[in-house]
């Protein structure tokens, strides 16, 4: 199948100024290959690093060394040397993420924000809403929450709004930071319908998964993310 | 000099004012449709920045290129004066943190949108007055007040209007220079909302001066961060916030207290 994630040699180091210029190195050498219709789980403990490797491959964090190779449209882009423009266009056309938590923007319904997301890879407006409403509605978040501000949402719903903006788009490379960290067994069982379902489509996935029942469900492979001197 | 699709390219920009460096060997560059924010604390050299982009003052040494509606590149800063002032009049927008420093507040709120559009060339009465009143609309000022003056009107209102008086001429860049400030945050939280979906629904490219590290990151895909005059980081504006490499970014980042 063909590679749509590829990346090599990826050195992360936080350097903070505020604290006598303390250097924090949390990745060394780190690299990945994630091909079409494949989902790969990081696993390894708490603070090793997996959460800094997925924003890194997100073009969130900014690496040191490395490169990470994404298709975009047709053609292997190194997200680590693009300027910032092409990381944007990269973000709306294939590289989708969902993060661990929402961040809202005032008076923005839980419709309008999932509708954008479709809208902003290219979906027209009407289909767009159609295919978000259907979307929330199977995430269970119901038409009369649909049309609030998710700011008053609980901790799960907020979630599941995120979940649906980041699914609605379909893009070609997901990446997915605890999807499930804050669901039910019932809404977990749903998220895992939708990674296989995006897997489906030929979607790449990498994707973080505290619950060991969902990475076994939906992991073809696994990438054990150590601490840096074990490493090293 | 300049890439092809930009519509501004500014290069070693210096600017002094007697001992002080306000702006200290800068570069921007901006596309169609992208929000730019700069970002500083008071003193930073960022309203002087937005001042010499927008050629409302000339820099000491260095220069802007900017792309004229025709697609020609101009220096801006050689312009001839009508030909900037015109620049100014359709083309381009600023949206001043003061609204009455833009708004004549003794014309009627609906003239103060169809000025804009008679200063273009545009004569008809009946055509200007409906225009002003679907931007009303669109600033979420009740068309009901087309004929009353500023003077009656709150200052987020009066911030809305500065907003539709200066997209009515559908300009293609719009300057902001801290278009929130010194309003309620419940106001802000308003305002922010409508230049959002405004600037996106209207694809227009916008250079965003503001102290308020959460406006920029609501608002502009990328972001400069300035101190004392220089450019300490740029980027994008969620790698520049979720993972700031220069220590004053640092410290502005871990200095914004979370609700």
């Amino acid at each position: 199948m063909t590679v749509m994630l590829e990346a090599t040699g990826i050195d992360k180091t936080f350097t903070l100024h505020l604290q006598g210029g303390v250097a924090i190195d949390v990745l060394k050498g780190a690299a990945l290959t994630v091909r079409a219709g494949e989902c790969l789980a990081l696993t390894g403990p708490s603070g090793a690093g997996k959460s800094t490797l997925m924003r890194a491959l997100d073009g969130n964090y900014r690496i040191d060394a490395g490169h990470i190779l994404v298709r975009h449209e047709g053609r292997m882009v190194d997200l680590a040397q693009v300027p910032p423009r092409t990381v944007l266009e990269i973000r709306r056309q294939t590289l989708g993420y969902v993060s661990q938590f929402l961040r809202v923007v005032p008076r923005v319904s839980a419709l309008e924000i999932v509708t954008e997301a479709a809208m902003l890879r290219g979906a027209e407006a009407e289909a767009a809403r159609q295919a978000a409403a259907a979307l929330l509605a199977r995430l269970n978040i119901p038409p009369r929450l649909q049309s609030l501000p998710p700011a008053t949402f609980s901790g799960g719903e907020q979630q599941r709004v995120n979940l649906a903006r980041g699914f609605v788009a379909g893009h070609p490379i997901l990446l997915l930071d605890e999807p499930t960290a804050s669901l039910d067994p019932v809404n977990t069982g749903l998220v895992v319908e939708l990674i296989h379902e995006a897997k489906r489509r030929g979607a790449a996935i990498v994707g973080i998964f505290h619950d060991a029942a969902v990475r076994d469900a939906v992991a073809d492979a696994t990438l054990d993310v150590l601490p840096y001197q074990e490493a090293a | 000099m300049m890439d092809a699709d930009a519509l501004l390219a500014a290069r070693g920009l210096c600017l002094r004012f007697g001992a002080v460096a306000a702006l200290d060997q800068v570069d921007a560059d901006l596309w169609p449709g992208e929000v730019l924010a700069i970002v500083g604390e008071s003193g930073s050299g960022k309203t002087t920045l937005l001042n010499v982009l927008s050629g409302r003052l000339h820099p000491d040494s260095g220069s802007v290129l900017v792309r004229d509606p025709t697609g020609a590149v101009q220096d801006l800063h050689r312009m001839e004066a009508p030909a900037l002032r015109a620049l100014h009049r359709s083309d381009w927008g600023f949206v001043h943190q003061n609204p009455r420093d833009a708004l004549r507040m003794r014309v009627s709120a609906g003239g103060n949108v169809g000025e804009r559009l008679m200063a273009q060339g545009n004569r008809h009465y009946g055509d200007i007055r409906s225009t002003a009143m679907d931007w009303l609309r669109q600033v979420e000022i009740e068309p009901g007040r087309i004929d009353d003056l500023p003077t009656t009107f709150s200052g987020g209102m009066l911030q809305r209007l500065q907003i539709a008086r200066t997209l009515v001429t559908h300009p293609r860049l719009v300057f902001m220079d801290e278009p929130t400030g010194g309003l309620d945050v419940s106001v802000q939280a308003r305002l922010l909302d409508l230049i959002r979906t405004l600037v996106a629904r209207l694809g227009i490219a916008v250079v965003l001066v503001t102290h308020d590290i959460a406006v920029a990151r609501l608002l502009a895909g990328r972001i400069m961060v300035m101190q004392r005059g220089q450019v300490v980081e740029t980027g994008l504006t969620d790698q520049v916030l979720d993972d700031p490499r220069h220590a004053y970014t640092q410290l502005l980042v871990s200095s914004v207290l979370s609700a």
